[in-house]
């Protein structure tokens, strides 16, 4: 266990994100299995997703599904080379500026339509 | 609370079931980063969700190899959310009762999940129901 620090919160962050696109995975399912009862009950369902409130929350998927993919990376890197880690901590900034970095132009890209 | 590596990992177990879903977890989440990154790119980058709809769907499903692809996704993920989950039981639920309660719900929820999403990925056909 940790006492704090940059483990921890990229401990945490994991578990979150990923409990969190988890719970997505199975509202996308059933709303995707929708496609079964025809095309007017699947377009009036998928329309929701167009709303703005849903817009900015799947930039927020987004973000859960890459910190999750970048930190899932960091995880393997130390389970393979031991070694590495002592830098642990370094390794955690550089999954948060990759975050940042790949992020942020995403994240353009999404909400751009909306304004 | 089970012990972990530096890395906020599991340590690798030594053998046995354990060691297939430590090596799943980290074999999946290597694809997953390219299906699942690869999935938003395409969505919401190429294209928006103010095209999805029924057409936008049986178009894309059309082609077999779509199909394949959102279906691996969807299996991978799948496994390999309910996985952490899993772990997440073991760690956080201590009463015995609770904890058969919560893997028995968690295993059959991953079951009726994978069977309806298989259902719907491979049997969709947009003639049938357009």
């Amino acid at each position: 266990m940790y006492r704090g620090g940059a483990g921890q919160w990229a401990w945490i962050l994991h578990r979150v994100t990923g409990v969190g696109v988890l719970l997505f995975l199975l509202i996308h399912i059933l709303d995707t299995g929708l496609v079964l009862f025809g095309a007017e009950v699947y377009d009036r369902v998928v329309k929701i997703y167009t709303h703005p409130l849903f817009r900015v929350g799947e930039v927020g998927l987004a973000a859960a599904v890459l910190y999750h993919a970048l930190n899932g990376i960091r995880i393997t890197l130390l389970d393979f080379y031991p070694e590495l880690s002592g830098r642990q901590r370094e390794l955690f900034y550089g999954v948060v500026a990759l975050f940042v970095l790949l992020f942020l132009p995403g994240a353009y890209l999404m909400l751009r339509p909306l304004f | 609370m089970a012990e972990l590596s530096e890395a906020g990992g599991r340590p690798r177990p030594t053998g046995g079931l354990e060691l297939y879903a430590w090596v799943f977890m980290r074999v999946s989440g290597l694809l997953l980063l390219f299906l699942a990154l690869g999935h938003l790119a395409i969505m919401h980058l190429i294209h928006s969700v103010e095209e999805v709809n029924f057409a936008f769907v049986a178009e894309r499903w059309a082609n077999p190899l779509w199909r394949l692809y959102d279906w691996l996704l969807l299996m991978l993920a799948l496994l390999h959310g309910f996985n952490g989950l899993r772990v997440m039981v073991d760690d956080y639920i201590r009463s015995a009762a609770w904890r058969v309660a919560s893997l028995v719900s968690l295993y059959g929820l991953t079951f009726l999940f994978l069977v309806i999403g298989s259902l719907v990925v491979l049997i969709f056909q947009p003639m049938a129901g357009g």
